[in-house]
């Protein structure tokens, strides 16, 4: 099929689209909406004023999670990274600390936190401090010997070295590192609101089935999500090509 | 700069054994200070663990979650490394199918547990498919980057000796990538380990993030609550040591030479 | 035996390996850049050819159209009289670097082209190349553990392992540093006067092609032409410092100077 090149995911997506139609369609009466019921959804909620209120709750957890961490854990990570003693003492409570699910801290945000926004924000910090933290570590880590030597060479003041060698250097695997991290904060505010607040989208599916089986709502609510998760990367991809990063790319 | 000055290897055990003296002192004092009544101190905790054990609980919720991260996991494996290989091998197929796997990756996989439920009804299984998705994203994404990477001087070589294309895709192109395929195995593992936790808090009633929820909603035990996250913390540790060792194999560790 | 009876004994068959004006013409971005043109050559089996031209001249993608790795937009390509459709086992290429495959031992890598043959045989074959590239010892290595003329030495065994007919080489020593270098030519000679292939040797290097070469092929600078070729009559061992290989040496860098447009 000569079709061209940039419309054949689309065609394949339609085609998918269709199957999963059908398949609803020749099972009545079973719970799930074809993408006809998701669209409807969504308008439902676009006529209730909910979804702008869940989307805008959602992102204001995610900002203020993700921008605490961020806050912290990047310049903590890049002293770590540089001091080595540093680094060896805190890498085993590390790496016992990261594979702890953010969820898991829940009871403890509750505890402290009461339920409510502030106990979604937490998870949310906890979740991308670590990866955050571990990033930065990673990336002065990586800063080729060179620039180093470089900049000491030319006897910069601390201060100066910072921030015209150490930031530069580390800025393009920060940014893929924060990219990345801005994803898992994404992941954790639906779950963290499926468990832990009254609104935002995690909230919504888990109330839209709870509260009778709307399940039209419940998959228009993942597509909604799933749309932001993938507008925020292209944020982020989009960041990164700024031309003062874009030289840590070079080697490709 | 101290930085400079090369630890002595004494160091490695030393400087974690004082920090994580410093914490738990810490830890132990606020506990006291404060004089929370809830919130655990550090030898509360060391005593609930104990009792998790004695009472058989622990190990049986750690089978449960490991078996359940083996299933999705194992699962993910099968039909992702294939599908990767083969998105990663015609580029063609990957344009196609590539955004479809970009629109549905952002979906945290605790939003599919309604539908999950729906699928599999309560239990292990949506557990498990929970886990199987939040392993295949990486798991593909992995494979596709690991075999479009392989140099091209070795695809030649290949063609050069007689290689029929799929031999070329078990005896080259797979062991090129391996390395690659191999990180993305220990991240997706990474997140596994995660899911599995969070699905448990929700969907089912055994395994440690069953444990983490129930021992709060079940009588405010913090000290069990604190005790089950040591655990999660020191089994995913161990997964992921697992895997590195794994990466020490000879015949894989020439991609992890070079320090890129 | 006199000098003109082992100038005789060693005259080749003609028609090893032949391309007939063939040409290559790029296409990117809307323009198109003839990059060979009309480019005859005549190989006889058992000859040492050495192909030398300036940088970007084309050189690595006439060895490439010969391999069979690229398709020529005009011309032909036969051995032994059969038209070169593709790669084949029969004539194996040597890259400059990173060639060997990494995951495997140097006996895996040697190895590679005999899955067809018992384990016996295969073991002996293996053994026998390992030998005659000076690996012993290495056997159970992997490349991360040997030198950047060791591997390129694996590269030789793994590539001669197979019989084939020619050996194409794209200026395999260059990534090593000059000592080894003139080691590595020392090594080649005596492999080919073991095992008499025909030898296709792309360098830039004027010394190497006259110190290895039977004839040397010069291409001209880009679109590449066939220049001029040149017969190196000294016998082998070449004494780099007798009169005629210096009177050689200039006619090549004469010729090559040439091959520079201004």
């Amino acid at each position: 099929m000569r079709l061209p090149v940039q419309l054949r995911p689309v065609l394949f997506i339609v085609v998918l689209l269709v199957f999963w139609q059908i398949a609803v369609s020749s099972h009545p009466g079973q719970l799930l909406p074809g993408p006809w019921g998701v669209v409807l959804g969504i308008a439902d909620l676009i006529r209730h004023g909910l979804l702008l209120k869940y989307v805008v709750a959602s992102l204001f957890r995610v900002t203020w999670g993700f921008a605490l961490a961020a806050i912290l854990a990047i310049p903590l990570g890049l002293t770590l990274g540089w001091y080595r003693r540093g680094e060896m003492a805190f890498y085993p409570l590390l790496q016992i600390f990261r594979p702890i699910s953010p969820l898991a801290w829940i009871p403890i945000a509750i505890l402290w936190f009461g339920v409510g926004d502030l106990a979604a924000i937490f998870l949310i910090f906890v979740g991308c401090f670590f990866p955050l933290l571990l990033t930065a570590m990673s990336a002065v880590h990586n800063i080729p010997t060179v620039y180093i030597n470089a900049g000491r060479n030319f006897g910069l003041s601390t201060a100066d070295f910072v921030s015209r060698v150490l930031y530069p250097a580390v800025g393009p695997q920060l940014i893929v590192g924060m990219r990345i991290t801005l994803g898992i904060a994404w992941l954790v505010v639906v779950a963290a609101e499926m468990i832990a607040v009254n609104s935002g989208l995690g909230f919504l599916i888990i109330d839209a089935r709870n509260a009778g089986n709307r399940y039209d709502l419940v998959v228009a609510g993942m597509v909604i999500i799933g749309t932001i998760g993938l507008l925020l990367d292209f944020g982020m991809r989009s960041l990164e090509r700024v031309k003062s990063f874009r030289w840590g790319y070079s080697e490709d | 700069m101290n930085s400079l000055t090369k630890p002595r290897t004494w160091e490695k055990l030393f400087w974690p054994f004082v920090t994580a003296a410093l914490l738990l002192a810490l830890w132990h004092y606020s506990v006291l200070w404060t004089g929370t009544k809830v919130f655990p101190s550090p030898l509360s905790v060391k005593r609930g663990l104990v009792e998790l054990i004695h009472k058989n609980v622990l190990w049986r919720d750690i089978g449960d979650s490991l078996r359940r991260v083996a299933l999705g996991f194992g699962m993910a494996v099968i039909i992702g490394i294939p599908l990767g290989l083969t998105l990663g091998w015609y580029p063609a197929a990957n344009q196609v199918v590539n955004p479809v796997l970009q629109i549905l990756r952002p979906i945290s996989p605790i939003a599919w547990i309604p539908v999950a439920i729906v699928f599999f009804g309560i239990g292990d299984l949506p557990a498990i498919f929970l886990v199987f998705l939040s392993a295949f994203f990486p798991i593909v994404v992995a494979c596709v980057s690991g075999v479009s990477s392989v140099p091209s001087i070795f695809r030649r070589a290949g063609r050069n000796f007689g290689l029929s294309p799929l031999q070329l895709l078990a005896r080259v192109v797979f062991p090129a990538a391996l390395p690659q395929i191999l990180i993305g195995l220990r991240i997706a593992l990474g997140i596994a380990w995660l899911v599995v936790v969070a699905g448990e808090m929700i969907a089912v009633d055994s395994g440690l993030g069953y444990l983490v929820i129930d021992s709060r909603n079940s009588g405010k035990r913090y000290d069990l609550v604190v005790a089950a996250m040591l655990v999660i913390g020191v089994m995913g540790l161990a997964l992921d040591i697992i895997f590195r060792r794994l990466e020490k194999i000879p015949s894989i560790r020439w991609g992890f030479r070079d320090a890129s | 035996m006199s000098l003109t009876e082992v100038v005789i004994a060693s005259r080749p068959v003609e028609g090893k390996l032949r391309a007939e004006h063939l040409g290559m013409v790029f296409e990117r971005d809307g323009t198109s850049m003839s990059v060979l043109e009309d480019i005859t050559l005549d190989v006889a089996d058992g000859e040492f050819i050495c192909l030398v031209g300036p940088s970007g001249c084309g050189k690595s993608t006439l060895l490439n159209a010969l391999a069979g790795f690229v398709a020529p937009t005009s011309g032909t390509v036969t051995v032994d009289g059969e038209v070169v459709a593709g790669p084949d086992p029969r004539r194996i290429l040597v890259f400059q670097e990173r060639g060997v495959f990494p995951w495997l031992t140097v006996e895996g890598n040697i190895g590679f082209g005999l899955s067809e043959m018992s384990r016996t045989e295969r073991k002996k074959r293996i053994a026998h190349y390992v030998q005659m590239v000076r690996l012993q010892g290495f056997e159970n290595s992997y490349p991360s553990d040997l030198s950047g003329g060791m591997k390129q030495r694996l590269q030789v065994a793994r590539a001669l392992a197979v019989n084939p007919d020619i050996l194409y080489l794209d200026e395999p020593f260059g990534a090593l540093d000059s000592i080894t270098r003139v080691i590595m030519r020392g090594e080649l000679l005596r492999i080919w006067q073991t095992e008499r292939r025909t030898i296709f040797f792309v360098t830039h290097d004027i010394d190497e092609a006259v110190q290895l070469a039977d004839r040397v092929v010069v291409l001209s600078s880009r679109p590449a032409r066939v220049q001029d070729v040149l017969s190196i009559d000294i016998p082998h061992p070449r004494n780099i410092s007798s009169p005629r290989y210096l009177q050689l040496r200039d006619d090549l860098l004469k010729q090559i100077g040439l091959a520079y447009t201004p």
